[in-house]
């Protein structure tokens, strides 16, 4: 599977995008963010982006105000994922321009649209920026 | 753009996620949520929504779902928008919709139609929107509608679509492998696409399928070694770049997919070798994503059929991972660590130090990988060391499911390298005590039949040393708070088995412990059922040694209670405790003698001692036994005593009289036997079933001062494991010193401080006490013998015993103390120095010696034939003690059975083991062995140290942290 979750989170740990790849009913999302959110803004820089959860992992990133959390398998490489979170971030900045949280709020569909492109059944399919977002800006033009 | 919002997004809208954005709790934010799910309430019901404005709505719903309220009453119109002819609506709806729906929702079935016709589509875009939503939507049922449009799109002219049909496949495979099996081929040849982007998304379903079955995939070996050079050497189009290294997420995966394929196949392996080497030169190890794709080659290095070059290629990236200032790539250095280790063990040993910074790190995440790497490369000579750091670590945390984790590590490690039964009792208290409820219970029974067993030789000072310590040391623990149940049961026995065995707690004392016990966890049957068997033996104990049982009046209440209690098994014991009271000594001698636990028991099957009942009830007409296997119609003649004073009824023909009780005379248990006679008659059984004799038979010479000998040679091995002898004799005073004090119930001062020892210190600083190896002035000599005493390294000059290889035979003449118990794993002693070689993962084996005998399993079993023979009896039992009650009135059968051998005499030196004992028998407050407490010491270090550390702090500070790597990047975020 690789990925089960993506969320993007701000500092006061209100959920700005929320991604499952495998199927959690509401009151399971609640209490995993609430819990995830607590275990990770509770770190300093210093210490490790990777924390454990249950019985998965989660690799987190921190820009600015916006945390970026990645739920993945045990056997998946940690630092990839981390990788994999800046990639993200320099698509939607090559999208959006400067991208912040508030343009993820004005435009969750599209940051969802991208996430789309990336990330299928857990996996990690797309990883050139042109190939994610041509679609978004071919829809964009027709629309 | 910026962030005011798009085009045509209306004011509402904006408002909306504003007033989110800023809603400083979330109670607040919960207040905006609700207010919205009742506008959208009213909105969607109004006829004639534009088009715009119903996709604004949805994106809406998606926030209150997001936010954790439910907006299930807008799903209807998501799924409506999933019609649209617009793109951007379409998609919208259909995102909505697998945001909103699981695949087994009823709506689903509304969507497939339309999927159907969308993958029909001449827009290659809609046919991608479906696609997505077929990969979430689509279940095992609704597997066939979709079906063969996938698979005819797998050879759609767009990438786009021929990736995404792809991964739907990987979808279906997923869900249903047997939907998609004559489809496998399919992935094969899409591997071979012309287009990059469908090769790398082809390598996901790919992993899944080696992963499950590699030897059909053993073809492909070459082909993607090819793929993977291609991929090193650049030939991708610059686009899948990611900070200058080509495609590295695609590489991962090939390295994943290597790995798998390599793994104990020499030839395929081979044709590996020089990829794998080209990446390791090539990667840019200056990168995150360069270094995530070494650690990926180090992951595969050691899992292929092994390569010197490569694992000397692997134990560099490991050393640079392990001096880097950055946790993630000590993190990742750690866990390569212990990949490689099994490969090639002496790697460990230059690393030690780091491995130890590793592990006093306040930072979590850190440790934990380093208790894993530990457990990895744990054997006898440091079991001791790294077992006490986990069990103190694992009182430090509360995340549940890691400290079931680590218990178990802590158990398995303990019971297969421990050095002495002592040690392990010690060591299982601190787990009960701390986890008990996450242990298995197996482990609880292990623990009794150990101090039942005592040492497993024939020295009755050990033994009785053994128990009272144990005893010693569970009257202390009884009091705390909110013990774990299993705990309980365990102190229950022993308290009951030997709770008054030495004489120095009378039974009055021990018996109102118990009471307490049972009062205070009322709620707990087994508790109270073992607290209620300990308390009749220790009452058959007074009443066989000739004194006068006086029952203390709560002990009269609890019994009273019980009797009246509504599980028929405490009834049981309660009524049993009764009527044992009311036997005379000689009896009561003979159903429960004294330290009789690990007696044999032999059971005559045939019940001999029955005949003449059996006799006399025939002659007086009743029906004879007929055995099972004759009842069920095949006649075996081989069955005792049959009298043929009767025909045996033909077994296929109906019968109409009641049935006998099957297979057997009863014997009712819980009634006075009226059948066998009076009471005299009785033959004691004791309980649990082991040979004695055989660990008679090994037999050592033992001296009267074998116990405190014991326990200094338990400190001297601590002490030079820990390293210079000038050390040693201090901390061999203080240590013993410390544990003196505990005994006198007075914690000292710096016992106080080892709650949590290392943990709690480690956190007070906050930064992390990182040393370069070469500053090899500042690295304190503690840590040294810490790195010593786990890796048995350079640093530790111990003294080498004639011991120094000892395993089993060396270690026997050693001062009368031989840790040998024949059927069990924990004998593995290593109580002296560690062997030279530490490292030598070999030693792991000569530990595991056969499997543990579960005293309770044998006694199950023996419960089992009792149970089937008595089917008159109501047999509620569970807990395996309940088995010597059951069994005292079976007495003739057992034609073995010794008589309890008092060990009581030889007491001499309990004191002094006790002593030794009790610094780690332990609540939390006293903390722990003698390693422990030289840790504690360890954490106050001089100033040089702390300076750099906080320079070594600062340093990090201005290292790797992603919001300083791209500065730029959100100059305009808000909030």
């Amino acid at each position: 599977m690789g990925i089960r979750f993506i969320l993007m989170v701000n500092k006061q740990g209100q959920t700005r995008l929320a991604q499952y790849y495998e199927w959690l009913t509401l009151e399971e999302r609640r209490a995993l963010e609430g819990d995830i959110v607590r275990k990770c803004l509770a770190r300093n820089e210093q210490q490790c982006s990777f924390v454990e959860h249950s019985n998965y992992k989660i690799v987190y990133r921190r820009y600015a105000s916006l945390f970026f959390l990645v739920g993945v398998d045990n056997d998946e490489n940690e630092l990839a994922i981390l990788e994999f979170i800046h990639l993200l971030v320099e698509t939607m900045d090559r999208h959006f321009g400067n991208v912040c949280e508030l343009d993820i709020m004005f435009h969750l569909e599209k940051a969802h649209f991208m996430l789309e492109e990336m990330v299928m059944n857990g996996c990690i399919v797309e990883t050139s920026k042109s190939n994610i977002l041509s679609p978004i800006q071919l829809m964009e033009k027709t629309s | 753009m910026g962030s005011q919002g798009g085009i045509g997004q209306s004011k509402e809208f904006l408002d909306l996620v504003k007033s989110i954005g800023e809603a400083r709790s979330k109670a607040e934010e919960d207040r905006i949520v609700l207010g919205e799910i009742e506008t959208l309430k009213r909105r969607l019901v109004e006829p004639g929504i534009p088009k715009r404005k119903m996709k604004e709505y949805i994106i809406r719903l998606v926030y209150i779902e997001m936010l954790g309220h439910d907006a299930s009453f807008g799903y209807i119109h998501a799924v409506k928008m999933t019609h649209d002819d617009s793109l951007f609506l379409k998609r919208t709806g259909y995102l909505a919709v697998t945001l909103f729906l699981n695949e087994d929702h009823d709506l689903i079935i509304l969507i497939v139609n339309t999927i159907q016709k969308d993958l029909k589509s001449d827009n290659f875009l809609i046919v991608c929107a479906a696609l997505n939503a077929v990969c979430k939507l689509i279940n095992e049922e609704t597997i066939p509608a979709v079906l063969p449009q996938v698979v005819e799109l797998l050879g759609h002219q767009k990438e786009a679509v021929r990736k995404k049909a792809i991964m739907a496949l990987h979808r279906f495979h997923q869900k249903s492998p047997s939907s998609v099996s004559h489809l496998v081929s399919n992935f094969r040849k899409r591997l071979c696409d012309n287009d990059p982007g469908v090769m790398g998304a082809t390598l996901c379903p790919l992993l899944d399928l080696i992963n499950r079955d590699v030897s059909s995939f053993k073809d492909l070996v070459v082909s993607f070694v090819s793929i993977l050079k291609q991929v090193a050497e650049h030939r991708l189009p610059k686009t899948y770049d990611y900070h200058q290294l080509p495609a590295p997420f695609i590489q991962i995966r090939l390295l994943k997919i290597l790995a798998l394929l390599g793994s104990g196949d020499k030839q395929a392996s081979e044709q590996m070798y020089m990829v794998v080497g080209d990446i390791f030169r090539k990667c840019d190890s200056s990168s995150n994503i360069g270094n995530a794709v070494l650690y990926q080659c180090v992951c595969c290095v050691s899992s292929i059929h092994p390569n010197p070059k490569l694992l000397e290629s692997a134990a560099d990236v490991i050393a640079r991972f392990l001096k880097s200032d950055s946790h993630n790539l000590k993190y990742l250095g750690i866990d390569a660590l212990g990949r490689l280790i099994k490969l090639s063990p002496e790697i460990a040993e230059q690393h030690q130090l780091a491995v130890i910074d590793c592990l006093e790190d306040p930072d979590d995440t850190l440790k934990r990988k380093t208790f894993e790497l530990l457990h990895k490369m744990t054997k006898s000579s440091n079991v001791e060391v790294i077992v006490d750091r986990m069990i103190d670590y694992m009182i430090s945390i509360n995340d549940n499911h890691y400290k079931t984790d680590i218990v178990s590590r802590c158990v398995e490690l303990a019971e297969q390298f421990a050095p002495s039964n002592q040690w392990f009792i010690q060591t299982m208290n601190r787990v009960f005590e701390h986890a008990g409820d996450l242990v298995n219970i197996k482990v609880a029974h292990n623990l009794m039949h150990l101090i039942a067993e005592g040492f497993g030789e024939d020295d009755d000072t050990e033994y009785t040393h053994l128990r009272s310590s144990a005893v010693d040391s569970y009257l202390r623990i009884i009091g705390a708070p909110k013990l774990p149940s299993v705990f309980l049961q365990v102190i229950c026995w022993v308290l009951g088995e030997y709770g008054t065995a030495d004489g120095k707690y009378s039974a009055s004392y021990i018996t109102g412990k118990l009471c307490d016990v049972a009062e205070a966890y009322s709620n707990d049957e087994t508790v109270k059922a073992y607290a209620v068997t300990a308390l009749m033996k220790i009452y058959a104990c007074e009443m066989a040694a000739g004194r006068t049982v006086d029952i203390l009046p709560e002990c009269q209440t609890l019994i009273e209670e019980l009797s009246a209690s509504h599980s028929t098994d405490l009834q049981q014991r309660a009524y049993e405790l009764q009527a044992v009271i009311a036997l005379d000594a000689q009896t009561v001698e003979n159903i429960l003698p004294s330290d009789a636990s690990s007696k044999e028991i032999e059971i005559d099957k045939n019940l001999p001692f029955l005949n003449d009942h059996v006799e006399r009830a025939i002659e007086k007409g009743a029906q004879p036994y007929i055995p099972e296997s004759e009842r069920s119609g095949f006649s075996s003649a081989s069955y005792l005593n049959r009298q043929d004073l009767y025909e045996v009824p033909p077994s296929h023909g109906l019968r109409f009289e009641a049935y006998e009780l099957p297979k057997q005379p009863s014997v009712p248990l819980t009634t006075p036997p009226v059948s066998i006679g009076s009471s005299n008659e009785l033959i004691p059984v004791p309980e649990p079933t082991y040979n004695r004799g055989t660990q008679a038979a090994v037999s050592l010479p033992s001296s009267s001062n074998a116990g405190p000998a014991e326990v200094k040679l338990r400190l001297d091995g601590v002490q030079k494991r820990w390293g210079r002898p000038t050390y040693s004799s201090s901390s061999a005073s203080t240590s013993a010193a410390a544990s003196q004090d505990t005994v006198n119930g007075v914690t000292p001062p710096d016992g106080a401080t080892t709650v949590t020892p290392a943990i709690s210190k480690g956190r007070e600083t906050t930064y992390e006490p990182t040393r370069k190896t070469q500053q090899a002035v500042e690295i304190s000599p503690e840590k040294q013998k810490l790195a010593a005493s786990l890796f048995g390294g350079s640093s530790k000059q111990e003294r080498k015993s004639s011991l120094g290889g000892g395993h089993k035979t060396a270690a026997k003449p050693t001062g009368g103390h031989a840790v040998e118990a024949p059927a069990k794993k924990m004998a593995a002693p290593v109580q002296q120095p560690p062997p030279p070689d530490l490292l030598d993962l070999g030693e792991m084996t000569v530990a595991t010696t056969g499997p543990l005998i579960d005293p309770f399993k044998q006694l199950e079993g023996l419960l089992d034939s009792v149970e089937l023979a008595s089917s008159t009896k109501n047999h509620v039992d569970v807990s395996a003690a309940k088995g010597p009650d059951a069994m005292a009135f079976y007495g003739d059968s057992a034609t073995t059975v010794e008589q309890g051998g008092h060990h009581f005499s030889s007491i001499d030196d309990v004191d002094n083991l006790m002593s030794g004992l009790s610094s780690a028998t332990t609540d939390a407050s006293s903390g722990g062995g003698i390693p422990t407490s030289q840790l504690t010491t360890q954490n106050s270090k001089g100033p040089n140290l702390k300076d750099a550390l906080q320079k070594d702090a600062l340093v990090r500070q201005m290292g790797v942290n992603p919001s300083s790597q791209n500065p730029n990047l959100f100059k305009d975020l808000l909030g």
